[in-house]
């Protein structure tokens, strides 16, 4: 394609836009409403999944043994464990440690009412491992294989909270593919009537361009130009709008809630937008493209 | 130049628009097709430009049998002709100089030869001092002047204008008919599909008279010229 060709199609795709005002209005604002609620649940996934994954990480799964188990036998358990492909870190806790840790989480500052125990460790028969995984939703499987080993008197896990964490993120994934796929298809929709009128508008103008032998390409390319100019401004927009109130939140909740903070870290705003900004331009422009492509193929046959 | 050999076109089961017409133009010559509406003469204009596809028979254009052009190739094919319409057609929101080069644009033309090709059409048609000019601020005779200028950019062999006088008074009609005379002795075909029996009479060139779809004759006004293949 000639520069010249290229420059006067770009104007053409620009002119259709600034002709069919109200309609390219209508379509840039249901593009910017979809890809904000995309970036939007963008964010907040990415954030929880964070969250999720810090959970998951402090999360341990603790196996006690039967009383009187030697160390030997509770070393062997222990290999057997780091056999397991889900467990990234065992700690082996032995009772006096157990019994020092409940000390200080339930004691401090009231340790005279410790002095009724002196030398007796009632957590004697408490030594036990704690394993940390790579992924919690393994947990359920690691539980019912540990269950079985001989030697295991009890284990404990929060099943329910990994599952919970698990299922609620999951959730928030399938809301947001749902209400963005719903969305997208608006755009799609709104997108083809825009170009529909555009091509309506310019009807006598078409049929001049074919007698004078236009090829399909050149009557066909300022329309697909509109629509990904449709879709790239409907992307540009709400990308700046986010990027804005993500860091003001950032700077809002360090400053206002800083209790918050110290449970909920969000991810930096550069880690978030280095995603999000490729991904919503292109499926702005892919939406653009599909939205003009199918139009022309119904209502323009040159 | 332009054959056609037993060309028909139905548009539906009824009568058909063109009936088993036959019809041979020369590279250069100057022609009229007259006939009342619904004669075919529209349909033919449509045939020549591969707006239409005959029901039967083979158009040859050029040397090039149409039914051998395929749908990729129609826009090549159509940079060889040019056309005029009673209506001008032409794009209301540039003016003339755009329009005309608005022909060339989209058959990719450098941008240096459309700077140099579009004022030296003007000049031809004598409007080269109204090139601002959008075609509301023009009279019918000039907007159908800047309607050839824009048929004739791009060099075309083939010059169709199909009632290129229909909404003009006499006097335009005159000048249009001297301008497209003018562009034969150039070296142009022109085929002309007009109503106006006074001009075609005094132009004294070769006639085809159609109706119901064929050609009834085909005369050379002056001395008179038997088409092949035409019909009573």
């Amino acid at each position: 394609m000639r520069i010249s060709t290229f420059i006067y199609t770009l104007k053409q795709g620009v002119k259709n836009i600034w002709r069919n005002k109200v309609f390219s209005l209508a379509s840039i604002a249901t593009m910017s409403a979809c890809i904000f609620l995309f970036g939007l649940f963008y964010a907040i996934v990415m954030n929880f999944q964070t969250i999720v994954q810090e959970v998951e990480s402090g999360m341990a799964v603790t196996v006690f043994f039967d009383e009187g188990l030697g160390q030997e036998q509770i070393d062997e358990i222990g290999a057997q464990i780091d056999k397991r492909a889900e467990v990234s870190q065992k700690v082996f806790v032995t009772a006096e440690e157990a019994w020092e840790d409940f000390r200080v989480d339930y004691f401090y500052g009231a340790e005279d009412m410790m002095e009724g125990f002196m030398d007796d460790n009632p957590l004697a028969e408490s030594s036990h491992y704690e394993i940390y995984m790579n992924d919690v939703s393994m947990q359920s499987s690691l539980v019912t294989y540990l269950e079985s080993m001989e030697g295991v008197r009890e284990v404990r896990s929060s099943a329910v909270a990994a599952n919970t964490l698990t299922d609620f993120n999951r959730l928030i994934g399938y809301v947001s593919a749902g209400i963005i796929l719903i969305l997208l298809c608006v755009a799609v929709f709104l997108i083809s009537n825009t170009v529909t009128t555009g091509i309506t508008v310019r009807r006598e103008e078409i049929a001049i361009m074919k007698l004078i032998g236009a090829t399909d390409y050149f009557v066909r390319s300022p329309f697909i130009v509109e629509g990904i100019l449709i879709g790239l401004i409907g992307a540009a927009i709400p990308l700046v709008l986010l990027y804005f109130m993500y860091s003001r939140l950032i700077v809002y909740v360090a400053d206002k809630f800083i209790w918050l903070s110290n449970m909920l870290k969000f991810l930096p705003v550069n880690q978030v937008f280095s995603t999000l900004v490729p991904v919503s331009l292109i499926l702005g422009v892919g939406i653009g493209f599909v939205g003009s492509r199918l139009t022309i193929r119904k209502h323009l046959k040159v | 130049m332009i054959v056609l050999e037993n060309v028909s076109k139905s548009y539906s089961a009824g009568i058909p628009a063109l009936n088993d017409v036959s019809l041979h133009i020369e590279e250069g010559e100057f022609v009229f097709i007259v006939g009342d509406s619904g004669s075919g003469k529209s349909t033919l204009i449509k045939l020549l430009l591969k707006e239409l596809e005959p029901t039967e028979g083979v158009i040859t254009i050029n040397n090039k049998p149409l039914n051998k052009i395929r749908h990729k190739q129609i826009p090549r094919f159509r940079r060889n002709i040019g056309v005029v319409f009673q209506d001008f057609r032409l794009l209301k929101d540039r003016n003339i100089y755009e329009n005309i080069a608005f022909a060339q644009r989209v058959i990719a033309t450098p941008t240096k030869t459309i700077k140099r090709r579009v004022p030296m059409m003007l000049s031809m048609v004598g409007l080269a001092a109204k090139y601002k000019s959008y075609p509301a601020q023009l009279s019918g005779g000039e907007q159908q002047r800047v309607a050839i200028a824009r048929a004739l950019v791009n060099n075309p062999k083939i010059l169709l204008a199909d009632e290129p006088t229909g909404n003009l008074d006499n006097h335009n009609a005159w000048d249009i008919m001297k301008l497209l005379d003018e562009i034969n002795q150039r070296g142009t075909t022109v085929v002309v599909v007009t109503h106006n029996l006074e001009i075609v009479k005094a132009m004294k060139k070769r006639v085809i008279t159609m109706k119901k779809g064929v050609i009834v004759s085909d005369e050379q006004m002056g001395d008179v010229r038997i088409g092949e293949g035409y019909e009573d």
